[in-house]
């Protein structure tokens, strides 16, 4: 059977034409508006209350909309985007280290291995100033220097240092201003929060989106909500791999919903796998822990020049160690951007040169580090990391290096959006991780938190007014046949999740999906594993939908139906992702097919073949996916090997 | 390891509840408390049990949603760790550990383990803000702010949120949790302009949240993953009486 058809090429064409840096200015001249007394009969619903979901909610209603937010954890503040550590890139330039709006927007597209659309990483590159004053101004308590000015660090993939900071816990610092903005507005009234509640549909109407089908996860009732517009700010999908950095409950049913509706899916390989994570110790393992890409600031990654040397790292001599990322690439040392760290680190590890008891890591030393600035400095840096670095793996990294190995961390594919973030279903925008838009191939480190934000505050509160302001839409509301539907669809499911009743457990077909995409669709992909993967798939979700047993009722609190559900809809699109990815005969970023490399092992792109976003239409379940292309136009930046060396 | 479990079980916000003991065997040292959890409701699912409800998402410290009683103490027995991050290398083999839901009037059961912390939201909502509209925020550097208290905002706002403070505390207090917030905003010169009526109306959302009044008792900060010191009340306290002296901050020039 043929695994996809190609359909027709598509655009975007809400960008405008001209001058890169006018485009953003131009689309906000153009972009109708919303007058303010009508914006309160107009109601605007936001799926997910991270970075970008917390901060449209909160910026649409202090717009005057009436928003209704959603997340299935127990309050707005948990959302994920709260453990991102390291920080968030601004073009700044308070360094006055030849930073810019164009050397933020070249270093992304570079970044991205040429495979992100320039207008969006442009604009996001100007608004990334905005995003530090705003959240300055809500109290966002970012690292200082004596002077009392914000102070900035090195990530990879940059030459200068326009990161910003709050110790290692940014994303806690950014998310709890963009929820307490948002619990502003629930307070006055503007903003209705529905904690505990998980979307498991969408409504589409004639075409547009106009509502949402969701579960109260604590009495399991089951709504349907309608609204003016829909909003999707539900993060990425790397749990499809089970063993992830992402939290336990990240899940991608509120896009893959919406990609069933008609919602394009858009590079679903481009996953990032983050070099530096705290390598798995067993098989009861439930999730990954990330150490913050900052650490390679000051910490030196190497392993032993010959294999199988397992005596202490200590006792292994200067001359035996190899620095292998500062020798492989000289320019960039140790901040090479994730992709290439990571390959590098798998590489040393296949040569049988890893460390540990798994010999599935590396080390990231702090030792010179430690001599030259003293213990103090590195604690008041980093002292948070190295003690939950101490309690997982019972290890004192101030004493013995750090081991450390690469993991899913999050990624860059998505629902396909346009320029305005709009989905290919009208009425629908995507926003944050959730969509595809920014980062190619691959993400460089600090740059989601900035996306998420520019997403929510800045981006989406201007062009979705001009899909507002087209209406007024025709008044629908729970009982119209598409809502009906949309709603029996979800009972429907429930109810067979509950009655197969079989064997094995929700998570062990979970683990057993994810090492097979960990395997066949993780660091390195070739024609024959992924072939093999998705038979592998098929197998398995055939299994699931025999085998699975899943306890209690639709009527409760379920926590076995929630994860029933989530890895459900994992399944199908972990074969897409396989797919994609079998498609793509090129490597890029985080996308490296073992079959396209250069001589000395780096990606090797095929911009000729393979220029394009890979735009991904549902058909049937079963039935192959239709492929659309929009082809990639690069005017400003010339794409070209990337070389970090 | 092997254990002995003692669970609290409670089917619903209308259940009595009781504790129920389970047997776990071959635990590895190396897990986490909740991937110990995580083995047992895989086997009771497959014996046909309903597995044990708790609360987690990140599992990584951050998120702040897990939270249990463990032996009594909130979090467990070591200091400034949440459940997720606790291994079970902190217990010895043979050992009975107790489970149980935060207990607080203001934290009412939801299932087994599982308890409604929407009170904390509300605090928050009542002022545990700045009122900084997308798009009004001036030039990040105009305002500079002193390193320390720049760090010193920072430790309060490492609060997670998990609500082990009200949980430990004898009255059910939640005060160290709103002193949290309204220390980090009054430290810093962006806070300054609500700092009167924002604690005056995050105590009273506290208050009518059903939280218990703090009398000192000093549960909260031993308990609290992220170390938010005692000390922060006091400058709540200080704040309260200011507010209070003041008419909440609205006399101008005050």
């Amino acid at each position: 059977m043929e695994l996809f058809t190609e359909g027709d090429p598509i655009a975007d064409t809400r960008a405008p034409a001209g001058p890169i840096d006018k485009r953003w200015e131009t689309r906000r001249f153009e972009a109708k508006l919303v007058n303010p007394a009508n914006r309160r009969k107009m109601t605007v619903i936001v799926v997910g209350t991270g970075l970008a979901g917390g901060s449209a909610a909160a910026t649409l209603a202090e717009q005057g909309y009436h928003v209704r937010s959603y997340c299935y954890q127990d309050s707005p503040r948990r959302a994920h985007s709260i453990a991102a550590q390291g920080g968030i890139n601004a073009a700044k330039n308070y360094r006055n280290d030849g930073d810019s709006v164009h050397r933020l927007f070249y270093d992304t597209v570079k970044g991205g291995d040429f495979r992100s659309r320039e207008s969006n990483v442009h604009r996001l590159a100007e608004v990334s100033v905005n995003i530090i004053d705003q959240c300055v101004a809500q109290g966002v308590p970012f690292a200082r220097e004596y002077g009392g000015l914000l102070d900035t660090r090195s990530f990879g993939g940059a030459q200068v240092q326009r990161t910003f900071y709050a110790r290692g816990q940014t994303g806690q610092q950014l998310l709890l201003g963009a929820y307490q903005a948002l619990e502003r507005q629930i307070g006055l009234g503007n903003v209705e929060m529905n904690a505990r509640h998980e979307m498991l549909e969408l409504v589409v109407v004639d075409g547009k989106a106009r509502g949402i089908v969701v579960r109260d996860l604590v009495t399991g009732e089951i709504s349907t909500e309608m609204a003016d517009a829909v909003v999707l700010a539900s993060g990425g999908y790397g749990n499809v791999f089970y063993l992830s950095t992402n939290a336990k409950g990240c899940n991608v049913t509120a896009t893959w919903r919406a990609h069933r509706k008609g919602a394009y899916f858009a590079n679903p390989c481009y996953t990032q796998i983050h070099p530096t994570c705290i390598p798995v110790s067993g098989d009861h393992q439930s999730k990954l822990t990330l150490m913050s890409e900052s650490l390679r600031n000051d910490g030196r990654v190497w392993v032993p020049k010959a294999k199988g040397d397992d005596r202490n790292p200590r006792d292994i001599p200067e001359d035996e160690r190899d620095y292998y990322l500062e020798r492989i690439y000289p320019s960039f040392g140790n901040l090479v951007p994730r992709d290439i760290a990571s390959r590098a680190a798998k590489n040393v590890c296949d040569e049988g040169r890893g460390v540990g008891p798994t010999k599935l890591g590396v080390y990231l030393d702090f030792a010179d580090a430690i001599d030259r600035l003293g213990r103090k400095a590195i604690e008041a840096k980093y002292g948070n990391l190295f003690e939950m670095y101490e309690r997982i793996t019972g290890e004192d990294p101030y004493e013995v290096p750090m081991r450390i190995y690469p993991a899913v961390h999050y990624t860059m594919g998505g629902l396909w959006v346009d320029y305005d973030l709009q989905s290919s279903i009208p009425g629908l925008f995507v926003i944050g991780e959730a969509n595809f838009s920014d980062h190619g191939a691959n993400r460089l480190g600090a740059s989601a938190l900035m996306q998420g934000l520019a997403d929510g505050y800045f981006v989406l509160p201007t062009t979705i007014a001009n899909y507002l302001a087209s209406g007024p839409l025709e008044k629908v509301d729970a009982s119209h046949p598409a809502a009906v539907e949309a709603r029996a669809d979800v009972e429907d499911r429930i109810q067979r999740l509950l009655a197969v009743n079989g064997d094995r457990t929700v998570d062990s077909f979970h683990r057993e999906l994810g090492q097979i995409m960990w395997e066949h669709c993780g660091m390195e992909r070739s024609d024959a594993g992924l072939r093999k993967a998705i038979g592998e798939i098929r197998a398995l979700r055939d299994q699931f939908w025999q085998r699975v047993k899943v306890s209690g009722t639709g009527e409760e609190l379920n926590q076995s139906l929630e994860k029933a559900g989530r890895v459900a809809d994992f399944f199908e699109l972990a074969e897409l992702m396989c797919i994609d990815a079998l498609h793509r005969e090129e490597s890029c970023g985080g996308h490296f097919r073992a079959e396209h490399q250069t001589p000395d092992g780096e990606a090797q792109r095929d911009d000729d073949r393979f220029a394009y976003v890979a735009a991904w239409e549902f058909t049937a379940t079963g039935e192959p996916s239709v492929l659309h292309k929009e082809d990639l136009k690069f005017e400003y930046v010339h794409p070209t090997q990337r070389s970090y060396k | 390891m092997n254990l002995t479990l003692r669970i609290w079980r409670q089917k619903g916000p209308e259940d009595k509840g009781r504790m129920v003991t389970y047997p776990v065997d071959d635990v590895s040292p190396d897990m986490s408390f909740l991937e110990m959890l995580d083995v047992l409701n895989e086997r009771l699912i497959l014996a046909g049990e309903d597995p044990v409800a708790f609360d987690h998402d990140c599992r990584e410290g951050i998120c702040g949603m897990c939270g249990l009683m463990i032996n009594g103490d909130a979090h467990g027995p070591q200091r400034g760790t949440t459940a997720c991050q606790l291994h079970m290398r902190q217990f010895t083999d043979g050992e009975t550990i107790d489970i149980e839901p935060w207990r607080a009037s203001a934290f009412p059961v939801i299932k087994d383990l599982v308890v409604n912390r929407g009170a904390l939201d509300k605090i928050i909502a009542a002022g545990g803000y700045i009122t900084a509209p997308t798009g009004s925020a001036p030039e990040a550097h105009s305002t500079p702010v002193a390193k320390a208290n720049a760090d010193a905002a920072f430790e309060s706002a490492a609060c997670i949120g998990c609500g082990a403070c009200v949980a430990a505390c004898p009255n059910g207090s939640g005060m160290l949790f709103t002193a949290a917030k309204l220390t980090q905003l009054s430290l810093l010169p962006q806070g300054q302009p609500e700092r009167y009526t924002r604690v005056i109306g995050m105590v009273d959302a506290h208050d009518e949240a059903g939280f218990g009044g703090c009398t000192n008792a000093g549960e909260c900060t031993p308990a609290c993953p992220k170390g938010i010191p005692l000390n922060t009340i006091g400058r709540l306290n200080r704040d309260y009486l200011q507010a209070t002296a003041k008419g909440a901050g609205n006399t101008p020039g005050s």
